[in-house]
């Protein structure tokens, strides 16, 4: 091993640390520092990272009232904001509902064309949303389904499902069956040692992606544009009201890319604790 | 009094036939020792006696019961894995008090009987441990503490000694039997291992070729094994195998093997002119002199094998034989001398064409 005792090393493993996390991290930072400037500050010739703070962006969005050269102009960020977590946590709710027991399927039991299920379920991945998207607007259409919440959850799920499916599908593979039947002769039923046994120890993959599907479906930006009109649309959509003929309002955007993140962030760090879970459990035998 | 009872079983995975109508019947209350090779259906057939697979025909019955509908919940019948299959999520005390929490028993209750049989087991010190804290011996008596809590009837014990250490294995091989005891409970126990198999068992069945080749008392399947298999399987170093032919006058049979030359008076031998004998390494005397009746032979190899030496010997004609010796013995034996060997005619077995003993 090479010592790090040498303070020339100390110094260089700093530098290198600073300039791989700069590269990552700037651009949050920045769009953070931005929030909380006016446009005049951000669009200044020569920027500068010394300024007196404001919170007119995030009031403005708060209050759903901005100020623009042409008047005062509504936005329904908030709103927004709240679809976009309702879209979200509803097509996770119904991946996992969906997705863990299929997962469990496709783990444990080998059935007949099985394995061409769990491929075009995942081919659903690979297809182009702009391909799919014009004949599901006129299939909503006719259903009357066009511009409701259940409408975009249900085309979420060819985002969510097959991530989830795929993941927990290894991790259930992964869960010794002589474990399962163990429960089993304990004299449990086949229910409860899916729920007490095959479940808890597939968690740490359930809640990775959980949280991956959970970001994909706030990502979304397509489906959302064209199946749903302003009162279902989430922030990806939203935030493109910010965007008018007379002026583009780059703290009020950064601002709103904040709040947007926050969410996702949160249920990041509640979900690290089952990642890090997986990694203790040691499996069958040690 | 038969108590479990698995009549005409046939069981193939695709093109692989792993049981082949194997029969058995296991009695109340017996140490049945299942005996084979690895790959020999062992595992397969405590599989279709907890239910956690099914045969393809055949039944087995419990307390003349046909049980084959039942679930594995429904058997009462628990089971200790291989791969002791401990929960790692739970800790020690809430594996073993599942199958207690399955039966719907009261906390205080479950409380006190996995304080019982841990006590037992001696493992009452490591209950709140989970899993991966448990030293390899600790989560197989962890294992075997799960099986044993509800008292079940009949107990499958999925060679439980194979992953732990040669100290453990020793101690618990004492141990085992006395613990089972206390439980009065039918137990059908899976080895690789012939030696455990001969301290363990009331009875062995030994498996190979799809099917049981011998069941009977570990002795007698020693001493008097019922085919070549058998006596291949259940022994280690391995008995050795000649061929012999029979020349027959009146009563009196005279047996030639590589120049061992053995005379009986089994009227059974009478007709069998080509025939195999067949005698453990240890009923092989080695001597440096050449006693009467002694066999030269040649030293080829020797390796020391637990408490005994054993040597590879090859008669002129170019047949080789193992042959064991104790430690004392051993040290009697000069390996640059000749080497003479002579027969024990005591522990001697004939098996025919067909590789069955002749009685």
């Amino acid at each position: 091993m090479i010592s790090s005792s040498n303070t020339l090393t100390k110094i260089f493993k700093f530098l290198a640390y600073f300039f791989i996390i700069m590269f990552f991290l700037f651009p949050i930072l920045w769009i953070f520092m931005m929030s909380f400037m006016t446009n005049d500050e951000i669009l200044r010739k020569v920027p500068t990272i010394i300024f007196s703070p404001t919170f007119e962006n995030y009031i403005a969005l708060l209050k759903g009232k901005i100020n623009t050269p042409a008047g005062v102009m509504d936005v329904f960020y908030m709103q927004n904001i709240l679809n976009s977590f309702i879209l979200s946590s509803c097509s996770v709710l119904l991946t996992l509902i969906l997705g863990i027991p299929a997962a469990y399927a496709f783990a444990r039991y080998k059935f007949k064309g099985g394995e061409d299920i769990a491929f075009t379920i995942l081919s659903f991945k690979f297809a182009p949303a702009l391909l799919i998207i014009i004949p599901l607007n006129l299939y909503f259409t006719k259903l009357g389904l066009y511009d409701s919440y259940f409408a975009l959850v249900w085309v979420y799920q060819l985002i969510t499902l097959p991530l989830l499916l795929w993941i927990v599908r290894g991790y259930f593979e992964d869960v010794s069956e002589d474990i399962e039947h163990a429960y089993r002769l304990d004299g449990h039923s086949w229910f409860k040692s899916f729920w007490k046994i095959s479940i808890p120890l597939a968690r740490p993959g359930i809640a990775a992606s959980s949280l991956i599907c959970f970001i994909f479906a706030w990502n979304n930006f397509v489906f959302a544009l064209i199946l749903g009109s302003s009162s279902i649309q989430p922030v990806t959509v939203g935030a493109l009201s910010f965007i008018t003929a007379s002026a583009i309002p780059y703290g009020l955007i950064a601002a709103g890319i904040v709040l947007s993140v926050i969410p996702t962030l949160t249920l990041a760090l509640i979900i690290q604790k089952y990642l890090v879970e997986g990694l203790s459990l040691g499996a069958v035998k040690g | 009094m038969s108590y479990l009872e698995i009549k005409n079983i046939n069981k193939r995975f695709k093109d692989d036939i792993v049981f082949d109508d194997v029969s058995l019947s296991v009695n109340k209350g017996e140490f049945f020792v299942v005996f084979g090779p690895s790959g020999s259906g062992k595992t397969v057939l405590l599989r279709l006696l907890s239910g956690i697979m099914s045969q393809d025909s055949g039944q087995i019955f419990m307390d003349g019961v046909c049980i084959d509908d039942l679930d594995p919940n429904e058997r009462d019948i628990s089971m200790a894995f291989q791969n002791f299959a401990l929960y790692p999520h739970m800790d020690a005390f809430e594996n073993i008090a599942s199958p207690l929490i399955a039966q719907k028993t009261s906390p205080d209750e479950i409380k006190k009987r996995v304080q019982e049989v841990a006590e037992l087991l001696k493992i009452d010190h490591v209950l709140s441990h989970k899993p991966k804290e448990l030293s390899n011996g600790q989560k197989q008596r962890t294992s075997l503490a799960r099986s044993l809590v509800v008292r079940p009837s009949v107990v499958l014990l999925d060679d439980p000694l194979r992953n732990v250490d040669a100290k453990i294995r020793y101690e618990m091989r004492l141990e085992l039997p006395k613990v089972l005891k206390e439980f009065n409970t039918t137990v059908i126990y899976v080895t690789q291992d012939y030696k455990e198999a001969m301290a363990l068992g009331e009875r062995v069945g030994v498996l190979a070729n799809s099917n049981f080749t011998d069941v009977d008392h570990p002795t007698h399947v020693y001493k008097k094994p019922n085919n070549i298999t058998s006596a291949k399987l259940f022994g280690d170093p391995t008995i050795n195998v000649l061929n012999a032919s029979n020349i027959s006058s009146g009563d009196l049979s005279t047996i030639t093997a590589s120049k061992i030359t053995i005379e009986s008076n089994n009227p059974n031998l009478k007709n069998q002119r080509d025939l195999f004998l067949g005698i453990r390494p240890e009923d092989i005397q080695i001597s440096n002199q050449a006693h009467e009746g002694a066999i030269k032979v040649e030293l080829r190899a020797k390796t020391p094998l637990n408490l005994r030496t054993v040597y590879l010997l090859r008669f002129e004609d170019g047949v080789e034989v193992l042959a064991s010796a104790s430690e004392e013995e051993s040290l009697l034996i000069d390996d640059q001398k000749d080497f003479y060997i002579r027969f024990d005619n005591s522990n001697l077995n004939f098996f025919d064409q067909s590789e069955s003993l002749i009685q």
